[in-house]
């Protein structure tokens, strides 16, 4: 029993724990279709907010660009059910049945070739992982080879959002254009629409999240993990020390990548449509804000911080139709002047303390409750990049709090 | 509709609109209670409700989808308030079957999950009876897979593209073709032009637009040739080298569908490389009172823009609207061709509920078509068994305060047609 909740303490899986039970069992228990579907859509930029932790809060790499990735997953995955949709019966309207309406409206006349591939179930979902995330590797591999980052990086994602969106609207013959790609329905002539199929994609939307989170927390606590924080800080001393920084950052960027694309088509199979306005700068940044006010140290936290700010969204704009903008600000200003380190920071701030004396007695045997206020157990070795061995966890620097998941 | 009371036919008194603009709470004061009340006893909830919708002996609810916040929130504040400007007349003159309507608003937010988000929630939670709503066409094809999905009603303000048609919209707006042959017939007949440069932001509406545009140049009406036809994404600023090329082709009529932001700086941008009205012929479809605000009447006057309905239209009806709307927006507010469209929306839905006898959505649809309004600003006005409207097409010429001259109008109402054979 006790090595159970060791293991648990350590390795921060009580936090995820928590937040499967609130996800899989509390928000389908409490909340009707109509919201339980909302979270859905909400949980589908959580899986953004993950990537980013990784990302951003462990790799140190701001993107502004998540919105690429997560759009990228979602077109593929519209792509797929748009072709479903359009089948000969139902287009014979148009001048040539058979192919998306958006095509015909533009007078294009047969499937382009790069559409074919998205006929076929296995290969469309092979798209949602591998496009975005080999675009994320081109990017990625051209920027970091070359050691451009921090602000640079940020503003060359900035601009891949931007040629994205004007590709996407430009080309509205094969993309849909600004009206996106709308009307979809069935997956292999399973109607995603139905109640019952809201309640099966929710559950699979929270099974992949959740299981997203754990691939991250295996990866925060092996050695690359360690690694990724440690470049966060000193780039130049991981450098020195021999390892090639830039293909870990590459790697960390690709993993984002990969986790956006699955909420993208997740948000797709959820909302029914897609489009550019998912795509752009503002969403992106958006984006960003989840996992700031979740805490960008914290992969749950990540997760609180989407719900809350598109909880916060819905209720405010439902509430407050006119002012409902200005709280949203207020919001956001609010978190981050008084909890820069988001929801996270504050758990691990002022409730865990709380928590560590209460649970002091009988946690007593075991020294490896990790708690903030506990000193490192081994000093940093300075110069050398922090050892394999998990005892560093706790050796993490100053402001970096909410690593217990 | 002959034996209903109205109050563009019957204006009310100063005291009374003053009470309207004082909103609900003013209205118990003048409803006529016992009349109401009167005929919601004729029509039994239960008789006019079998399909669960917020409706009850005293009160029927309706949603309003629009942007108040974002990048389209100054194109759809007309329709915002047209919309309620026509609720609170309704409720003046005691509701729809002795039922007052109450609205509940939803801010769009320019953002098209948004709008899916939002329309869902007024149809699965709050069961609102109709919604009046939405804008772009972006916003439209996004929640229309979700009105016909829940069965809502919704009632669309805005001219649009057409290649669309539902058992769940109502579109009291222009489909593409309503709006386009006129044009180009008065251009050709009117103004001699023989050759045509087309221009529109890049999207689907001016492109569809252009297609039915030179479809009706080239081959159907042979009015003479495109010389350039060239798109610009939204919000495009600089048109520069579009400039260079009308230059170039010296055409007789710019046939011009820009929207948005980029209008200001079109028009602007020809003002100042000296195409201007006297030198050069241009009919727009894309700008109302609304954009002219942007624009600067001195920047477009002469120009000519084709739209169903101007605020300067000379009639009993629109003197009584524009002077409602003004009494409750302020003087300084212009009432574009889509803010009257939003207007004929609650109307056109409340003819509908009283020729059904009933508020369920399949009646409504069935009994949609052949729905008339005399009191339509932009005079009599039908609705089309396809759920779209019969309406004049009607061309203005800009003045410099910013208003339009009406110098021509389609003799007939115009059917429309959204899926026009031969232009496809």
């Amino acid at each position: 029993m006790d090595s159970i909740k060791s293991w648990l303490a350590r390795s921060g899986m009580g936090s995820v724990l928590i937040l499967a039970l609130i996800i899989v069992v509390v928000f389908p228990l409490t909340m009707d279709l109509f919201r339980l579907n909302l979270v859905g859509k909400y949980l589908t930029y959580a899986f953004v907010a993950v990537g980013l932790v990784m990302l951003w809060g462990y790799g140190g790499v701001l993107s502004l660009g998540q919105g690429v990735f997560f759009g990228l997953g979602g077109y593929m995955m519209a792509m797929f059910m748009k072709l479903e949709a359009s089948d000969p019966e139902t287009t014979k309207i148009q001048s040539t049945p058979g192919i998306p309406d958006f095509m015909d409206w533009n007078q294009i006349t047969e499937l382009p070739l790069w559409w074919e591939p998205f006929r076929h179930l296995p290969l469309a979902l092979l798209a949602v992982l591998l496009v975005p995330t080999l675009l994320a590797f081109i990017i990625s591999f051209a920027m970091f080879r070359r050691r451009v980052g921090g602000v640079y990086f940020a503003i060359i994602t900035q601009a891949v959002c931007l040629i994205l969106t004007v590709l996407i609207v430009g080309q509205q013959g094969y993309t849909g254009g600004v009206n996106g790609i709308t009307d979809l329905k069935t997956i292999l002539g399973w109607d995603t629409r139905t109640d019952e199929a809201k309640y099966v994609l929710y559950f699979l939307n929270a099974g992949l999240l959740i299981a997203s989170i754990l691939l991250c927390r295996w990866i925060q606590l092996s050695k690359l993990g360690t690694l990724l924080l440690a470049m966060r800080d000193k780039e130049d001393r991981v450098r020195f020390s021999g390892y090639d920084v830039s293909m870990f950052k590459v790697f960390a960027f690709c993993l984002a990548a990969m986790l956006s694309a699955i909420g993208g088509a997740m948000f797709v199979l959820q909302v029914g449509f897609m489009s550019p306005s998912l795509v752009g700068i503002v969403p992106s940044i958006e984006m960003v804000i989840f996992a700031a006010v979740g805490g960008r140290m914290s992969l749950v936290g990540a997760v609180y911080g989407a719900l809350l700010v598109n909880f916060g969204k819905t209720y405010f704009s439902e509430s407050f139709p006119d002012l409902w903008l200005f709280l949203m600000a207020a919001l956001f200003i609010g978190v981050v002047l008084a909890f820069p380190n988001g929801l996270a920071g504050l758990y691990e701030s002022h409730v865990k303390p709380r928590l560590g004396k209460r649970k002091d007695k009988p946690a007593a045997g075991t020294d490896s409750t990790p708690s903030s206020d506990v000193p490192p157990a081994t000093p940093l070795h300075s110069g050398a990049p922090h050892g394999g061995k998990p005892l560093a966890r706790t050796a993490l620097p100053d402001g970096v709090q909410g690593t217990s998941a | 509709m002959a034996d209903k009371k109205d109050p563009i036919q019957t204006p009310l008194t100063d005291e009374q609109r003053r009470k309207v603009l004082m909103g609900m709470a003013a209205m118990p004061a003048m409803m006529m209670p016992g009349m109401a009340l009167a005929q919601a006893a004729q029509f039994p909830t239960a008789k006019v409700n079998t399909t669960k919708l917020a409706v009850t002996d005293t009160e029927v609810v309706v949603g309003q989808l629009h942007s108040a916040t974002g990048t389209m929130a100054i194109s759809e504040t007309g329709s915002i308030q047209a919309e309620q400007l026509a609720i609170d007349q309704i409720n003046a003159m005691g509701g729809v079957l002795g039922r007052k309507i109450r609205v509940i608003k939803e801010d769009g937010a320019s953002d098209w999950p948004t709008f899916a988000e939002k329309s869902k929630k007024l149809l699965v939670q709050d069961k609102v009876a109709c919604v009046f709503g939405c804008w772009t066409s972006a916003s439209r094809k996004a929640v229309l897979p979700i009105f016909e999905k829940e069965n809502g009603m919704l009632y669309y303000p805005t001219f649009y593209e057409g290649l669309e048609q539902s058992k769940n919209v109502i579109y009291t707006g222009q489909e593409a073709t309503q709006q386009i042959l006129y044009g180009l017939d008065w251009a050709a007949k009117e103004k001699k032009a023989k050759t045509f440069f087309l221009v529109g932001s890049d999207y689907i509406w001016p492109r569809t637009s252009m297609k039915i545009a030179r479809k009706h140049i080239e081959s159907v009406a042979k009015l003479g040739k495109v010389a350039g036809e060239e798109y610009y994404p939204l919000g495009h600023t600089n048109f520069n080298s579009l400039i260079n090329k009308i230059k170039l082709a010296k055409p007789d009529c710019i046939f011009a569908a820009v929207v948005g932001g980029s209008n200001v700086a079109f028009y602007k941008q020809l003002k100042a490389a000296g195409i201007t009205a006297d030198k050069q012929f241009l009919l727009t479809i894309s700008v109302t009172e609304d954009e002219v605000l942007g624009i600067g009447g001195e920047n477009i006057a002469g120009f000519y823009s084709s739209m169903k309905y101007f605020q300067s239209l000379d009639n009993a009806n629109n003197k009584a609207f524009v002077e409602a709307f003004k009494k409750a927006y302020g003087p300084k507010s212009v009432i574009g061709d889509v803010t009257q469209a939003g207007y004929l929306g609650p109307w056109i839905w409340k003819a509908t509920v009283e020729k059904a006898g009933s508020f369920d959505v399949d009646k409504i649809a069935a009994a949609s078509g052949g729905i008339e309004l005399k009191t339509a600003p932009e005079g009599y006005v039908k609705v089309h068994e396809n759920h779209h409207l019969w309406s004049k097409a009607r061309i203005g010429q800009a003045q410099l305060d910013g208003q339009f001259k009406v110098v021509a109008e389609s003799p007939e109402l115009i059917e429309p047609n959204p899926f026009p054979k031969g232009y496809q």
